[in-house]
């Protein structure tokens, strides 16, 4: 079956395309790109003014939490919510009930997504059996099973040695570690950021340096094996600090932001909700300083991705004492949301770099297909209506788990739909695109 | 009884007409005319406890609950006298936090808690917030009675009163606060109290046990025990928790006694007439010489005393609150 996608705004920044396109497409494939296409038997799809139409969004940092944790988010479930959120592929991190450091649990998951046919789903592999942090899982088997990458996420690798090993062996697979810079001895039983506002509300802090100290570490390590190595959810204005370095010295880093982290500071600690634990997370919400830091390094290209880290847990986990709730809070749905609204329209960046962090630079870093809607590609498309009036509804999210502490936003900017393969995963009615 | 003789001389910003508010869940959200109100009203409530019958109806047919998941003898002993005194209905629960671990949530124990309509809950918690948490669950009043190291507003409220009783203003006053300043719920409410109320806040102590950014409290932070205490009006020294501190927040009890802990010598910087307080429990000989804790210009006693009068002043204000908001 044809679709010719007509009227929309193309943005490809990896074929340099930016302007008002069709697109065709040829059952999962793209066929063509250009403008004022013949309908040729085509199924028409009028993109309204304005729209974008863009190749797929890519969230390389999401907790699907299946297998073991089925209460809070499913791989149905969690890639419901990404296709809401426009994303037509998500990587999931390896820290399931059991652990995904073996094929076993990899196929699984792969299983999974092919039963819910929504979003694509990259699975990453554990860095340590068990992601205890003691010997090496079975990583060219994980590869080999669909792994694309590995990851202690949760925790940081344990020990210098054990991250400069897994870097070493995922060189020789091409595949990065993806790393959650943390020192624990810093980090110790810290559950927000160590400022003015935890120390106000009396919470034990976690200060910016105890994740700069694992984002140098890594640095160096990468430095030593000549291995990618990637910095998750980066929230320290000294950790942007050293990437940028390292990237002056032409070390093979990479590194990601989250929306939370270039949206809020430590100040919703208090306000509105005092001790509202949907604004725990880890690495923790920082101060207006970091948050700002955050921003520029996105601006100026230090910043390669933006990734949610999407982290559902149930309500019942996350209504308790601020110290003794899980870390973390959903994001598939509000990314995009977000960033049109936040980064955008407020003249931060244009639309083009806004593709590259969400979909060009996440695929280019996992090396996975998709950011591009190169004629022959797989029909991975998102279309977005940068205008659109958005309100979060905490209780309408796709995910199983509500925690967000963006319930009630207002923003403009959103998704209208999302193609995987060239089929329809998700039109939103609020924005009018027939699909 | 009545609350609108204020003594002569208090030297506080004129009192409000009410406490509007459902909870007290920390100094954080008191106007200094609110702070002046409960002082004031705790006068009258002192007379009181000075009665040969030192009961009054005024809380007759209203339930408390004094809910606490840690051990405090000090201040439940201290709520419990004054509900008494107001003739409340008085429960006491005491939660060892091995049992909270079995899987009920505070949430929970609050909603069995709620389904016997309890008027107000006076809550003792670990965690920072337990209040915050509680009152968004809970119809009943919630009066914090410490919540992790977040505030203590009772006792900075029977601080308050203990200063003002002896120097009849708190504005202008310098005040030093010694010790633990980084775990410490009663350091918290205190310079909220204090520099709201327009006192002379220092704080003072290992740099390993000053929080981030106090400053911004509006406040003066030092490390050096004599420039705290010089010219002091009051020296207000803070427990250290005997069990995690040694080693890791300073090398042994005994060089903190050397460095900071408050000697007649070093007293003799502060003002002549300086006060003494402690909120206790204290540990003699590491943060308060025992000659200072048990000497003339210690107030520590009083200042247990004033913590019943105190407390009935909130408990009396929080109930003409409910009220107020029912009747609205
Ligand atoms: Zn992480
Ligand atoms: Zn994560």
């Amino acid at each position: 079956m044809k679709r010719l996608l007509k009227g929309g705004r193309v943005i490809d920044p990896a074929n340099g395309l930016d302007g008002e396109f069709d697109v065709l497409i040829d059952g999962d494939r793209i066929a063509r790109v250009g403008k004022g296409l013949p309908i040729d038997g085509a199924e028409v799809v009028e993109i309204p003014a304005g729209f974008l139409v863009t190749p797929g969004l890519i969230d390389i940092h999401v907790h699907l939490r299946e297998p073991g944790q089925e209460h809070k988010e499913t791989v149905a479930t969690g890639t419901a919510s990404a296709v809401a959120g426009g994303f037509t592929a998500v990587a999931c991190m390896p820290n399931t009930s059991p652990v995904n450091d073996n094929a076993n649990v990899t196929s699984f998951i792969l299983g999974k997504a092919a039963e819910a046919n929504l979003a694509r789903v990259y699975p990453i592999g554990a860095v340590s059996r068990g992601q205890k942090g003691e010997l090496l899982a079975d990583i060219a088997e994980l590869h080999k099973a669909g792994c694309v990458a590995i990851t202690d996420d949760g925790h940081p690798t344990a020990t210098a040695l054990l991250l400069r090993r897994a870097l070493e062996y995922a060189g020789m697979l091409g595949i990065p570690v993806i790393e959650h810079c943390e020192d624990t001895s810093l980090k110790g039983d810290g559950v927000a950021h160590e400022g003015f506002h935890a120390a106000a509300l009396g919470l034990r802090g976690i200060p910016g340096a105890c994740e700069a100290m694992g984002v140098e570490r890594g640095i160096l390590m990468a430095e030593l094996t000549n291995s990618h190595f990637h910095v998750a959810h980066m929230s320290a204005r000294a950790s942007i600090r050293g990437v940028r370095k390292a990237k002056e010295a032409g070390i093979s880093v990479s590194c990601e932001v989250a929306p939370h982290h270039f949206t809020l500071t430590d100040e919703a600690l208090g306000t509105p909700i005092p001790y509202d634990t949907n604004t725990k997370m880890n690495p923790p919400l920082r101060e207006a300083a970091d948050r700002d830091a955050m921003i520029r390094g996105i601006q100026d290209g230090t910043v390669d991705v933006i990734a949610t880290d999407h982290a559902p847990h149930h309500l019942d986990e996350k209504n308790v004492e601020f110290d003794r709730a899980p870390f973390g809070i959903v994001g598939l749905e509000t990314c995009v949301p977000l960033t049109f609204d936040r980064l955008v329209h407020t003249g931060i960046i244009g639309l083009r770099r806004m593709v590259e962090l969400l979909s060009l630079n996440p695929s280019r870093i996992l090396h996975v297909p998709g950011g591009t809607l190169s004629v022959g590609a797989a029909a991975d498309i998102s279309i977005l209506a940068p205008d659109l009036a958005v309100r979060i509804d905490a209780r309408a999210l796709r995910s199983k788990s509500k925690n967000t502490p963006f319930d009630g936003w207002e923003m403009r900017g959103g998704v209208a739909a999302t193609i995987v393969g060239g089929r329809p995963v998700y039109v939103n009615p609020a924005a009018g695109v027939a699909l | 009884m009545s609350t609108e003789a204020p003594e002569q001389g208090m030297g506080l910003p004129p009192a409000t007409s009410a406490l509007r508010h459902k909870d007290l869940l920390g100094i954080d959200q008191l106007s200094a005319g609110e702070i002046a109100l409960v002082l004031e009203t705790a006068v009258a409530m002192k007379e009181i406890g000075s009665r040969s019958i030192k009961k009054v109806p005024a809380l007759r047919g209203k339930t408390v609950v004094n809910l606490f998941f840690e051990p405090s003898t000090r201040t439940r002993t201290s709520f419990e006298i004054a509900e008494k005194r107001l003739s409340a209905d008085t429960l006491s629960i005491a939660i060892a936090s091995s049992s909270v671990v079995k899987g009920e949530t505070l949430i929970d124990t609050a909603r069995n808690l709620e389904a016997m309509n309890p008027d107000m809950i006076v809550l003792r918690h670990a965690s920072s917030g337990a209040c915050h948490l509680l009152s968004r669950f809970c119809r009943s009043a919630i009066i914090n009675a410490g919540d992790g190291m977040h505030e203590h507003p009772t006792q900075a409220l029977l601080d308050a009163f203990t200063i003002v009783e002896r120097r009849k203003r708190l504005a202008g006053l310098k005040v030093a606060i010694i010790g633990d300043l980084l775990h410490s719920r009663v350091l918290r409410s205190n310079i909220l109290l204090l520099t709201k109320m327009g006192a002379d806040v220092w704080v003072c102590g290992p740099p390993t046990l000053i929080p981030t950014d106090v400053t911004r409290f509006g406040v003066r932070a030092t490390s050096r025990v004599d420039e705290a205490v010089r010219d002091a009006d009051v020296v207000m020294l803070l427990r250290i928790q005997l069990e995690r501190m040694e080693g890791a927040f300073f090398p042994s009890l005994r060089e903190y006694f050397e460095v900071f802990g408050m000697t007649e010598a070093r007293l003799a910087l502060a003002r002549p007439d300086v006060l003494i307080m402690h909120p206790g429990p204290m540990n003699r000989g590491v943060e308060i010489a025992s000659e200072v804790a048990d000497g003339p210009r210690s107030v520590i006693l009083d200042q247990v005393a004033n913590g019943v009068a105190v407390r009935m002043a909130v408990l009396y204000l929080l109930a003409g609150g409910v009220e107020h908001e029912e009747a609205a």
